[in-house]
């Protein structure tokens, strides 16, 4: 009769991870969308090629890890981390550099460490690190949003796309970077004088983040991953923020609105600490792991060197996750009251 | 109104109950042969007294108990005994077991039953072995003993008194046909349970999915017992776990590695609930219950009341079976059951559903993935343990970081497995590490053992060494005393001689 005799359960639900992976790229759709209205199609450009990239890599690892690659690139696994690393780049960002930051995610951030499920770090951050330190300056050129100046072309950004060293382009320093440059300007002063500063945080950079927010929401009613990280980053920072706020002095850390909805705040909280891997695993765990990037994301862009401080946060949280699991093993049915 | 407590973790996948039409009941054709398994519970087997060539009446024993924790087997019908040798019975790895056959005569005679009217008149022990005499175990999950349950034990008393009729598994209406079809047996087997163990309140637990079967629980308990609660919750898989029903009616847990008991709570199935009326009350043993077969590869899926020993294969037949549509036949259902090797093999008291899905209906798993450590699984686990680190921890085979993670208060309800994303066969990895941990255990056991032998026997050696050693001494003592020619001179020097012999046997056996 040829009954098979596998172990219980026999039902299995709708879940898979290509649904997971799926959900999480339709819901950077909005926040993609934004970024493309303010800046132009440089992001666009920069998450298609990036994922051809990643797709040629993941299956020629695949092929050397002798595997059979179709149902590692149909999972779209690869794709969210090339995704994820492109939006967290400017959006002129050479194709070279691209494709650099793509592969050290891919293989420096995922297979030395064995593949999908192994990576000890966020793999987007690991390539975005790379990059951060080989090529300080294509980092950190951000155009200037739509309403502070032209938006380049399609034409435009294909030149840009394939430029051999930097952006040439109009660039103009983030919120963030006017706030680390302060020089004893009250904080009043500063949001009013320049340009950059919008209604509630950056031009652009608000709607930007807005938009990851509605993105965010929707995976957390799809239940793709729990609310714990993301709200105890936020939580954490705005705190962070507000002690440091100061009354607005020329020495403040900046007005909480501003770090709330700046850079990749939001993208960050939903995006990238949300990555189930390589994240503590526990609620309690995650509470904890959440709460301590949005510390360090604070005390890193008020005393550190760097405009934005996310991809340092998480990498050193991913560090530490293993240790925040081993002391948050939640409480179990009938084990008594030891929470 | 009792409050209803909310359990952690949980699923809701499709019930699909509707298929096998709860609250039919149908009898099935006798089938030619019905073989019953010696051990249809925990504990031990019962022992045949009945031999090949015997006519036997139904409700006659034909295998009394063995020892306290065991459970005699009684003939479902009248007929001959063809074979008392091993069959194959339901289980997961397809193990024969020692088992009698009959062939039924079709006559269907019984042995005269004898009930009693009035339980009330009776102590309570008393009433605990009819329910053993009977042959009752458990008939909604492991099929423990049910008067061991109902013995007292030192210095624990039950006050409450749980039926569980949450029946939560997909596809089963076992429990839901027979509390539409015999509540009012269910709601004095009850009383029976609630008398034997002193409990003070009954509380009768339906999921909201069965709004019938609740509804007829109501009726039949309301006017008669005031002491009794119909208790409806909402439908949450694994909601009938026994720990999880006692959670959601009590907010109370079992302590990990105790018993219901141990809160004061005796936790029954309405299956059970009814046998226990039936021996009381009429005097007769548990020889048939209500098995569902269900399925998309039956042509007519639906309830039936089939005598134990009835070979699946005849019960198949009964429902239409389409085997070339079947992938895969399943004892209980599909979260918690297990796959049968084949379809000649007998219910028993524990068979509370037999599943026959096509491909379609329940596919054959996909290769697993890679865990991504999404945790939905530890959101889904009722027993709020960490899933995905019991699967590293198994993969790792690192028993002492299992144990620590606390494996062994899994119940292996398969709510991990069901959410995963990557389809990994988490109850797999968790049954083979506690195989595991359950062996090295038992090893141990066997090593102290013999270790503890092999000191004995050391010991032992040394301690007849060194009573030749303190003899020797003492010979050469008292050949210097002859040799020095003064036999029996110096008592004071002979007895200190034989304290340093004794001394020195004492040291040298320490
Ligand atoms: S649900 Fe599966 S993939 Fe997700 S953490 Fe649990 S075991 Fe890993
Ligand atoms: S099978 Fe065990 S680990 Fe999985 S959900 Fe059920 S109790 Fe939790």
């Amino acid at each position: 009769m040829g009954l098979l005799t596998v172990t219980s359960p026999h039902a299995h639900g709708p879940q898979s991870v290509t649904r997971v992976m799926r959900a999480v790229l339709l819901a950077t759709l909005p926040g993609v969308a934004v970024m493309t209205y303010f800046f132009g199609p440089g992001t666009l450009l920069n998450i298609i090629a990036g994922g051809l990239v990643a797709l040629a890599l993941e299956g020629l690892v695949m092929r050397l890890r002798q595997r059979q690659a179709g149902p590692y690139l149909r999972d779209y696994s690869v794709l969210v981390t090339s995704t994820l690393l492109c939006i967290a780049l400017p959006a002129y960002t050479p194709w070279w550099i691209v494709a650099v930051g793509v592969a050290s995610s891919v293989l420096l951030g995922k297979h030395v460490f064995g593949g999908l499920g192994y990576n000890p770090f966020n793999p987007a951050m690991v390539g975005y690190v790379v990059l951060l330190i080989s090529f300080p300056v294509q980092m950190s050129a951000w155009p200037a949003p739509r309403g502070l100046a032209e938006v380049p072309s399609l034409g435009d950004s294909f030149v840009a796309f394939f430029q051999a060293n930097q952006y040439d382009g109009i660039t103009m320093a983030t919120p963030l970077d006017l706030l680390r440059q302060n020089q004893g300007e009250l904080m009043s002063e500063l949001t009013s004088s320049r340009a950059q500063f919008g209604a509630l945080a950056g031009v652009g950079w608000e709607w930007i983040n807005i938009a990851f927010l509605a993105g965010g929401l929707w995976l957390l009613y799809q239940r793709i991953f729990t609310w714990h990280a993301p709200v105890a980053m936020l939580a954490a920072l705005t705190l962070s923020a507000l002690l440091g706020y100061d009354g607005g002095s020329s020495t403040s850390g900046g007005p909480v609105m501003v770090h709330l909805l700046s850079g990749a705040t939001i993208f960050g909280a939903f995006f990238i600490i949300t990555d189930p891997v390589s994240s503590a695993v526990s609620n309690r765990g995650r509470l904890i792991f959440g709460a301590a990037i949005g510390v360090l994301v604070y005390l890193i862009r008020a005393f550190g060197n760097y405009p934005d401080a996310l991809a340092f946060a998480v990498l050193i949280m991913n560090f530490a996750a293993p240790f925040i699991d081993h002391y948050t093993q939640p409480r179990v049915y009938g084990q008594g009251d030891k929470r | 109104m009792r409050k209803i407590h909310d359990i952690h973790g949980g699923i809701h996948p499709p019930e699909r109950k509707a298929l096998s039409r709860p609250g039919e009941l149908q009898t099935p054709p006798m089938p030619g042969r019905l073989v019953l398994p010696l051990s249809q519970h925990i504990g031990k087997p019962a022992q045949p007294v009945v031999a090949v060539g015997d006519q036997v009446l139904g409700g006659q024993l034909i295998a009394e108990a063995e020892g306290p924790v065991s459970v005699p087997v009684h003939a479902p019908t009248s007929g001959t005994i063809t074979a008392v040798d091993r069959f194959a019975i339901p289980h997961a790895s397809g193990l024969e077991d020692c088992c009698v056959e009959i062939a039924p005569d079709g006559t269907d005679r019984w042995v005269e039953l004898n009930g009693i009217d009035d339980y009330r008149a009776f102590e309570p022990s008393e009433l605990v072995s009819l329910a053993r005499n009977a042959g009752i175990a458990g008939m909604g999950g492991a099929g423990f003993p049910t008067a061991v349950k109902l013995m007292a034990r030192e210095g624990r008393s039950i006050d409450t008194v749980i039926i569980n009729g949450t029946e939560c598994e997909p596809y089963i209406t076992a429990d839901d046909t027979i509390m539409q079809c015999q509540p009012r047996e269910i709601v004095l087997g009850a009383q029976m349970l609630a008398y034997i163990v002193g409990a003070e309140h009954i509380v009768i637990g339906v999921e909201d999915n069965k709004p019938t079967a609740f509804a007829a629980m109501r009726d039949a308990a309301s006017g008669i017992d005031n002491r009794i609660e119909v208790v409806s919750f909402p439908t949450k898989y694994p909601s009938g776990g026994e720990k999880q029903l006692i959670e959601i009616l009590t907010g109370k847990q079992v302590p990990s590695g105790g018993l219901p008991s141990d809160i004061g709570i005796l936790c029954n199935n309405p299956g059970t609930a009814v046998a226990i009326y039936e021996a009381i009350a009429n005097g007769r043993p548990l020889t048939r219950r209500i098995v569902t077969l269900t399925g998309e590869a039956l042509q007519n899926p639906g309830n039936f009341e089939a005598m134990l020993g009835t070979p699946i294969s005849h019960l198949l037949d009964a429902a239409g079976y389409r085997a070339e549509q079947n992938n895969r036949l399943i004892h209980g259902g599909p979260m918690m059951g297990f796959a049968l090797h084949s379809a000649d093999i007998p219910i028993i008291k524990t068979t509370n559903c037999i599943l026959a899905p096509t491909e379609q209906e329940l596919p054959t798993p996909a290769p697993a993935q890679p865990c991504i450590r999404c945790g939905m699984c530890a959101e889904a686990c009722p027993a709020e343990l960490l899933p995905q680190q019991l699967y590293w921890f198994a993969r790792a085979k690192d028993n002492d970081s299992l144990e620590q993670h606390n494996l062994f208060d899994c119940i292996e309800c398969g709510a991990c497995s069901w959410v995963c994303p990557s389809q990994i066969p988490l109850v797999q990895y968790y049954r083979a590490g506690k195989a595991a941990i359950n062996e090295a255990r038992q090893e141990k056991v066997r090593s102290d053992r013999s270790r503890a032998r092999f000191e004995a026997r050391q010991e032992r050696v040394e301690r007849e060494a060194a009573e030749r050693e303190a003899k020797r001494a003492q010979r050469k003592a008292a050949a210097q005393r002859k040799a020095e020619g003064s036999d029996g001179e110096d008592p004071v020097k002979a007895a200190i001689a034989r304290a340093k012999a004794r001394k020195q046997a004492e040291e040298s056996t320490e």
